[in-house]
């Protein structure tokens, strides 16, 4: 298939496997930003292959795992509300917020519906004016122009019965605060390609440059991948570090200008809370003054904290800050495949399609196979 | 009252005028036969084997009408299907339909319509039936259950506790059809030209098999929710073995390909309504795939795999690089009312 195959040869896989493996002359730190890649390295068998090579350390590209705990409390308790739906991505309704989930929820009479794209949640908007729609915007750049898009289109139809709950979180800011953390290990990043064709790569070389870091622009495939590690290990080596693009079919310096100023036009940086990392400068968006009257934060703003829900603080338990900064693995993690699984998870890692713990559960290396194993 | 006329109404399923309109004039001129005809409470069937096989299976899809199939032909084949893989031959079945109220007639002729040619494909006459209308919003369109009865002419086929290492493991088609069929029909995605479903009667496959290589066929499942994921689960718990896939010949079209990459979906997971998985002896393996291939309906039958001394895994999978990944149970409602 087109697009696909030409990026999954096994031939070439091993070619660059040997080339990596014989440029490595130390076993070199990269953190992979997405968890995309995360998954794609892991289901591909490649961070196995490469597992004495390489160090892969996985990055926070997880939009839902870094989606605060008050921000789906909040959403639940939106969706609770008479005559109001919450509609999110699928990705989101297993994600527990300090209590419980959207799905959960839902059993308990709240009104969720999950969408593929934020626009049809303005059309649920548009054809049942008696509802409210509020539609949980959540991922990075790549996400953000199509609810940018969802309040736009609103905006045009005089819709009053949508708003949207902004959690949007920027790349670049976290790639920084983790190369400024104090103990740091990455060396090398492999730049989320999907990021990096809507918000262009510009701005990466003054980080690069400051922080003596090589950030190579990569894809998701079994070739981007191994292709984007391979630059990493040959700049490390030469000692040389500069911004690359490995991703040259979909991404380009500039990045998508259309989308980016469908950006600027409704929404406006903003220093953000990450799930598990904490507060980063500029690490977000959020909706510009002049569109106050699509924001759910605001109008919904007098059920922040509000809750009847019994306290059970999952976040005590599970370790996901240490996942998502690369401090610990998941299968190091004493609830791995045990108290937490995709099943019952204890955070957010572990639910999504882009979660390290779920890429580990599902596609892991020998060790952790054995331990799931034993659940059955 | 003009809507009286073209849609479904609470009348229709008051047991009076309208209901016996319905049944008379939609019902009976499509499924006529000697049992129908009676409108009696029960039917009395005239059984030649010592064993019968029973089945039933309800049909919530939405949408009703989708690329390649309809909640219809369905319930039809689903429960067909269901008689097949237990070795029976397919011959009666009981059709029960749960109508909202507001349902436009001709949509429900269509779906009759479907029934009664895929009645008539699979060679199994509809005996007995149930109408009832419920207020508009407490069903979606048409639910429909049917339960099924067939014979058990031939010898029992073994099960998946028969299942040996060495066994091979085949589909008799492309996965995953027919949850990416209706997944881009409800959720409007565009994709062109849309997926079709795979839904379709496997009871001409399973007899030409079984005729073929007889006791070689170890066991046989529709793969319908969970997916090929979800047989090959059961069997692995069956048989205490390994059920180990290989990747590279799994066999997957272009579009389920590209939709479930887009969407982030693993065909391995997804619904198929018309293709069932084949665990055989390795000895039979070419007339397996020669029996499977003769039937239009599994001429793209091929081995996946084979059963292996069980490891720590029960169903594992060997990737592009060659290497071998375990393959989890499908979990939660990935894809909701699909059937």
């Amino acid at each position: 298939m087109k697009y696909i195959d030409e990026y999954r040869d096994p031939q070439r896989a091993r070619l660059l496997i040997a080339e990596i493996r014989s440029r490595a002359s130390q076993r070199w730190v990269l953190m992979e930003v997405c968890g995309g890649q995360t998954h794609s390295l892991l289901r591909h068998g490649i961070a196995e292959e490469l597992r004495n090579d390489i160090e892969l350390i996985h990055g926070p590209g997880c939009p839902v795992c870094v989606t605060p705990a008050a921000a789906i409390d909040l959403a639940q308790s939106i969706a609770m509300q008479p005559k109001t739906t919450l509609v999110s991505f699928g990705d989101m309704v297993r994600v527990p917020g300090t209590q419980s989930s959207l799905l959960e929820i839902r059993t308990r009479g709240g009104s969720t519906k999950t969408v593929y794209s934020p626009l049809d949640a303005v059309e649920l908007a548009r054809r049942n004016r008696n509802e409210h729609y509020v539609f949980f915007a959540v991922g990075f750049e790549t996400t953000a122009p199509a609810t940018a898009l969802a309040v736009l289109q609103a905006d045009q139809l005089g819709l009053t019965n949508f708003s949207i709950l902004v959690a949007h979180v920027r790349v670049q800011p976290a790639m920084e605060a983790i190369l400024r953390s104090p103990n740091n290990r990455v060396q090398a990043f492999l730049a989320a390609g999907h990021v990096c064709t809507v918000a262009g790569f510009e701005s990466y070389s003054d980080l690069s440059k400051k922080m003596d870091t090589p950030i190579v622009v990569t894809g998701f495939e079994p070739l981007d991948l191994l292709e984007g590690i391979l630059a990493c290990v040959i700049q490390l080596e030469n000692g040389q570090y500069s911004v690359e693009n490995r991703y040259a079919r979909c991404a380009v310096e500039a990045g998508n200008i259309e989308a980016q100023q469908v950006i600027d036009r409704v929404y406006e940086v903003a220093d953000r809370p990450w799930r598990g990392l904490g507060e980063i400068a500029n690490g977000g968006y959020i909706l510009k003054h002049k569109w106050q009257r699509f924001d759910a934060a605001h109008r919904f703003a007098h059920l922040q904290n509000e809750s009847t829900l019994p306290i059970i603080d999952l976040e005590n338990e599970c370790q996901a800050a240490e996942v998502l900064s690369g401090r610990l693995r998941p299968t190091e993690c004493s609830a791995f495949g045990k108290e937490c699984t995709p099943d019952l998870p204890l955070g957010a890692p572990m639910v999504s399609s882009e979660g390290a713990c779920a890429a580990y559960f599902r596609f892991g290396p020998k060790e952790t196979v054995l331990s799931q194993g034993n659940q059955h | 009252m003009n809507t009286n006329n073209t849609r479904i109404t609470l009348a229709h399923g008051e047991g009076a005028r309208a209901t016996r309109e319905l049944i008379t004039n939609r019902i009976l001129t499509r499924f006529d036969n000697e049992h129908l005809r009676q409108l009696s409470d029960a039917t009395q069937l005239d059984v030649a084997s010592d064993r019968i096989a029973m089945t039933t299976d309800s049909f919530v899809v939405s949408p009703m009408i989708f690329p390649g199939g309809d909640i219809g032909s369905m319930a039809v084949y689903g429960t067909v299907n269901d008689l097949a893989v237990s070795g029976a031959v397919p011959r009666w079945l009981s059709l029960a339909l749960i109508i909202e109220e507001g349902l436009e007639l001709s949509i429900l002729d269509k779906i009759l319509d479907s029934i009664a040619s895929a009645a008539e494909r699979c060679g199994v006459v509809i005996v007995t039936g149930d109408t009832k209308v419920v207020p508009r919003g407490a069903a979606d369109g048409i639910f429909i259950n049917t339960t099924g009865i067939g014979e058990l002419n031939s010898s029992v086929i073994a099960g998946p506790r028969s299942i040996r290492a060495g066994d091979l493991l085949i589909v008799s088609g492309p996965i995953g059809r027919h949850g990416i069929a209706v997944l881009s029909a409800r959720e409007e995605l565009a994709l062109e030209p849309p997926p079709q479903s795979d839904s379709a009667p496997l009871h001409n496959s399973v007899a030409c098999l079984r005729k073929n290589v007889g006791e070689a066929v170890k066991a046989i499942r529709d793969a319908t929710r969970g997916g090929v994921s979800a047989v090959l689960h059961e069997w692995a718990t069956e048989c205490n073995l390994t059920m180990q896939l290989d990747e590279t010949r799994i066999p997957i079209t272009d579009d389920v390909r590209g939709a479930s990459e887009l969407l982030g979906l693993d065909p391995l997971y997804i619904a198929n309504e018309g293709t069932m998985v084949i665990a055989v002896d390795p000895a039979a393996e070419a007339e397996a795939l020669a029996a499977l291939r003769s039937i239009p309906e599994s001429h793209n039958a091929v081995v996946i795999g084979r059963v292996t001394a069980r490891k720590v895994s029960p169903v594992t999978i060997q990737r592009m690089l060659g290497v071998e990944q375990p393959v989890d149970e499908p979990t939660g409602a990935l894809l909701p009312r699909i059937c």
